[in-house]
């Protein structure tokens, strides 16, 4: 468990969007999702999830049906459509090469300029 | 894919609102339920699960609604809120919304119907396939091409078009085998249905194959609506024959409803071929070349690839091919201009008048707009503690923007559907209307879509413009200023935008009165103007021999004959003849070249002068009541074999021979060659239009120059109902059966001096509308101005001061801003009247009696919109006044 990194603002989509493709996801638990596969190192503010959540849904990304969790609690889940998962390729892809870059640019020696 | 779920989204928002709101709350809620649930497997009790859940969690209601802001279309749910939220406003303030109403449908009315006849008259085409690319020659625009031998050289020489047709006038009777009636209708050449590509309704329509020479082609064809109204829809009417001025034609078909021929303004009953003649006395038309009235107008479509000015240039060469070849018949002295087909010659009189009319409306609309605009920034700094308090709870001035427009703009939309239903009814009712019975003319100017979206367009456009107003006032409202100045009103001296906008309003109301009242004195000039006859008391008698048959020396006879009758009626004072039609009726005048008394060649090119000519009998002078001046008037002894004399009015008289007096006795030759000796001059008068100035004229004797068609003159001071009555039962002891028609010399003037009757009409309602648009105005500004400075007045009063001073304080700006829009509409309107000028008769703008009708029309509006104001500042009590305080 490493520290707690900052979420950087537009890359809540791009996790979300990852916890889903995983499997169908209630609300609640994407959260618990974001959590374990970064290593508990991201935590996202709770509420702040569904605005993201509806606005991936009104943009054609996820699609949401009513169901029933392990608790027998009536949830809404969330499963991502084909849009949605060429949506994750592409931002998987630029984040990597952003992060080749930048990791790269850092990297740099005072003898190498 | 994003579209549609994008879609899906809002519309369920938009269905299903409620339950889309209960969902988000429940999924937020069952979150939070997970959550206290394994706080609880942590150890937690259940109500410290919940708890801390909930802190977690963050603020529920904000998340809620960002949700649901996510979920897309959260414009138009605002909107809907602003729409809801505006109209429990406006229902507070029904006075203001019934007043924005009126006012902005009128105005829009207005725009509408002179939308409606520009589209009508101008831009819309003749009702015929392709019928905007129909070119021709406009009637009168070259009489050269209006001789039936001119227009067939012209059909055949020309490059330019693919068929060349043509149409003129058919006034004859029509007898079913009942009884004949009057009907007016085409004399058209064989191809003119195949050049306007009109296919029959029942039966078949002319060709071209029909014509055969004279008297090849005794067919009529119907037109659906004289199909109706003669025959009630007979299907068996094909193959009949019926009589047209006693001779029989046969009917071949009916023509499809809504072909009304091919002048926009009259809907003729049938059509004939040309070359069939329709009286004993027309020689072969085909063979006159100087006859200037066998062809009205001819037309056609223009060949792929050539244009106008290349089909103009054409028919010049033809026409100087013409004048070269027969240069005593032919006198084409100006090139040929085309022009579309339907308004003929009154194309530039209708584009000019709603050109004009086109721009008082919108002047109309933009004094609307300033009148609400003003009214608007009242409203809106009534409420400024309604928007501070807003701004101070955390509105976006944004969003009080967005309400107010869309108040306005509600209100604008009101406005337009109310003035567009009015105009929808205005212009079918103009469309069904016959301004003159007598003759079939008509306006068409049907509504259609255009209407709708033009009328709408101008709502909205309006809405914004007024709702422009208060928004600087709103941008800069500190609320906290606000709250604590209360109530009253900061009395600023600068000139505000709604001072501006007063002045706009009273400027325009000014410019409106000033056309209508220049127009009013131009019309009643023209009525009572010099015509040199005097159209009152009188019957005139439309008779025309050749509908009855006659023909040759047939007819001078038979013309005496009607005259002796008509005296022998009790009660008639005079009786005179004058032939084909009488001065000012119906634009029939007949101009004739003359020649000086030496002249050799007797060309065209050549003319002394073309005076108006006339053929009159003995006693039409006094009928008419024309003056003579010098000479002597006709005598039954002035006849065919007589020597030819005339009468000739003083401009002829002065023009050709220097003077009145040295007109006598003297000579001059017609284009026949006949020596005509000038043995009378009479007062100059008008002949063919009102505007006109002083156009010589000679008059000869009506045996000398005899013509089948001729109107009878009586000047009697009967009742014309008996009158008319008794003159019939006179024709038909006469003759069984000569059709004939009786009305009054005023009533034929109705055509001419119906252009100038509705620009005047138009001008003067108008004029209303903008002086009622001032009215409110300043009544408004009047009136709120006295009511936020009431504390100020009655403080005023309490210290002494005389009504007048507090009468001038309470409305002195009003008047001021009255008095400065006046003189800026008075001069304006002073020179908009030269526009007026070209259509209106006599409209001089700078008569003294117009600039103090204007002058006193303001003044008066000034009083009666300051009246009510006056009235309550000058009632104030002090003590009342303070105590509500």
């Amino acid at each position: 468990m490493g520290e707690q990194a900052q979420l950087l603002p537009g890359t809540l989509d791009l996790l979300i969007l990852k916890s889903v493709s995983l499997g169908p996801l209630h609300g609640y638990g994407v959260l618990l999702r974001i959590a374990q596969i970064s290593g508990q190192a991201l935590l996202v503010e709770q509420g702040a999830l569904y605005p993201a959540l509806f606005r991936l849904v009104r943009q054609g990304l996820l699609h949401a049906r009513w169901g029933t969790s392990d608790n027998n609690r009536r949830a809404k889940f969330y499963e991502l459509t084909a849009a949605g998962r060429e949506r994750l390729e592409e931002e998987t892809q630029g984040w990597n090469r952003l992060a080749e870059a930048i990791g790269a640019a850092l990297a740099a020696r005072p003898e190498e300029v | 894919m994003r579209i549609t779920a994008w879609l899906r989204s809002v519309s369920s928002k938009f269905f299903r609102g409620d339950v889309l709101a209960e969902e988000v709350s429940e999924e937020l809620r069952e979150h939070i339920a997970l959550r206290a649930d394994d706080l609880e497997r942590q150890g937690l009790s259940r109500a410290e699960a919940e708890r801390q859940a909930r802190i977690e969690f963050g603020g529920v209601e904000k998340f809620r609604e960002e949700s649901h802001e996510a979920l897309g279309g959260a414009w138009l749910e605002t909107l809907l809120a602003d729409i809801r939220y505006s109209l429990r406003v406006l229902r507070k303030s029904p006075g203001f919304v019934v007043a924005a109403v009126v006012t902005l449908a009128m105005a829009i009315a207005a725009n509408a119907i002179v939308f409606g006849l520009m589209d009508g008259l101008i831009l819309r085409p003749l009702n015929v396939p392709h019928g905007e690319s129909l070119i021709g020659l406009p009637n009168g625009s070259d009489p050269g091409f209006e001789s039936y031998a001119n227009y067939k050289d012209l059909r055949d020489r020309n490059h330019s078009f693919v068929d060349l047709a043509a149409f003129s006038f058919a006034f004859v009777a029509l007898d079913t085998g009942n009884d004949p009636a009057p009907a007016n209708g085409f004399s058209v050449t064989g191809n003119y249905f195949d050049v306007l590509g009109i296919k029959p309704y029942l039966g078949r329509v002319i060709h071209a194959s029909d014509e055969r020479g004279q008297n090849s082609a005794p067919y009529v064809v119907l037109t659906w609506a004289y199909w109706h109204r003669r025959f009630h829809e007979d299907r068996g009417v094909v193959g009949r024959v019926v009589q047209i001025n006693k001779r029989p034609f046969t009917i071949v078909g009916v023509t499809p409803p809504g072909f009304i021929g091919t002048l926009m303004f009259m809907s003729p009953d049938f059509f004939v071929p040309i070359v069939t003649p329709l009286s004993a006395s027309t020689g072969d038309v085909q063979d006159v070349r100087t006859d200037q009235h066998g062809v009205f107008e001819s037309f056609g479509h223009l060949k792929p690839g050539i244009t106008q000015a290349q089909a103009e240039s054409d028919c010049s060469n033809v026409a100087a091919y013409l004048a070269k070849t027969y240069p005593k018949e032919f006198s084409q002295r100006t090139p040929v201009v085309l022009g579309r087909v339907g308004l003929t010659a009154f194309a530039g009189g209708v584009k000019a008048f709603i050109g004009g009319l086109m721009l008082l409306a919108v002047l109309i609309l933009l004094g609307a707009c300033a009148n609400l605009g003003s009214l608007f920034a009242a409203r809106a700094s009534d409420r400024s503690r309604e928007v501070a308090l807003r701004l101070a709870l955390g509105s976006s001035r944004k969003r009080i923007l967005r309400q107010l427009f869309t108040e306005a703009v509600l209100v604008s939309l009101a406005g337009g559907v109310v003035g567009l239903a009015l105009s929808v009814v205005l212009l079918r009712r103009i469309s069904a209307w016959h301004p003159i019975p007598a003759v079939p003319i008509q306006i068409p100017v049907a509504p259609d879509a255009k209407i709708y979206i033009v009328a709408l367009a101008l709502a909205l456009v309006s809405g914004f413009l007024f709702a422009l107003v208060p928004v600087r006032q709103i941008l800069r409202s500190h609320p906290y200023e606000i709250v604590k100045a209360g109530p009253g009103l900061r009395v600023s001296r600068r000139v505000s935008l709604r001072d501006a906008l007063l002045v706009v309003q009273v400027a325009i109301c000014g410019v409106l009165v000033t056309a209508s009242l220049v127009a009013v004195r131009g019309l009643m000039r023209s009525l009572h103007g010099d015509f040199g006859f005097e159209p009152r008391d009188t019957a005139m008698v439309s008779v025309d021999l050749a509908q009855a048959g006659y023909s040759g020396a047939e007819i001078p006879a038979m013309q005496k004959r009607l005259i002796h009758a008509m005296e022998g009626i009790p009660g008639v004072q005079n009786v005179g003849l004058v032939n084909n039609y009488p001065p000012l009726v119906y634009t029939g005048a007949d101009q004739q070249p003359i020649f000086r008394e030496n002249a050799g060649d007797l060309t065209p090119l050549h003319a002394a002068m073309s005076p108006f000519a006339y053929g009159i009998s003995p006693g039409y002078l006094e009928a008419a009541r024309t003056s003579l001046l010098a000479g002597r008037d006709f005598t039954w002894q002035d006849g065919k074999d007589a020597p030819a004399v005339a009468i000739a009015n003083v401009s002829f008289a002065e023009k050709m021979f220097g003077s009145v007096n040295g007109a006598l006795g003297r000579y001059f030759k017609l284009k026949d060659g006949t020596r005509v000796q000038v043995t009378g001059v009479m007062e100059d008068g008008k002949y063919l239009t009102l505007t006109e100035e002083h156009e010589p004229a000679i008059f000869v004797p009506f045996a000398q120059s005899p013509m089948a068609a001729a109107w009878l003159v009586l000047r009697s001071q009967r009742d014309p109902v008996w009158l008319a009555a008794a003159i019939r039962a006179e024709i038909r002891k006469v003759d069984l059966g000569l059709p004939s028609e009786v009305r009054s010399w005023n009533e034929l003037l109705q055509p001419i001096l119906f252009p100038a009757r509705m620009a005047t009409l138009a001008l003067g309602v108008m004029g209303l509308m903008g002086a009622m648009l001032s009215i409110t105005g300043i009544f408004g500004m009047a009136a709120y101005s006295v009511s936020r400075r009431l504390r100020e007045l009655g403080i005023r009063m309490a210290l002494g001061a005389q009504r007048r001073e507090v009468l001038r304080a309470a409305l002195g700006r009003a008047v001021r801003l009255l008095a400065i829009g006046s003189a800026a509409g008075l001069a304006l309107g002073v020179l908009a009247s030269h526009v007026l000028a070209s259509i209106v008769y006599q409209a001089t703008p700078r008569d003294p009696l117009v600039l103090t009708g204007v002058v006193l029309t303001m003044g008066l509006l000034g009083l009666v919109a300051t009246w009510i104001p006056a009235q309550r500042a000058l009632s104030i009590d002090p003590l009342i006044l303070l105590h509500e305080e």
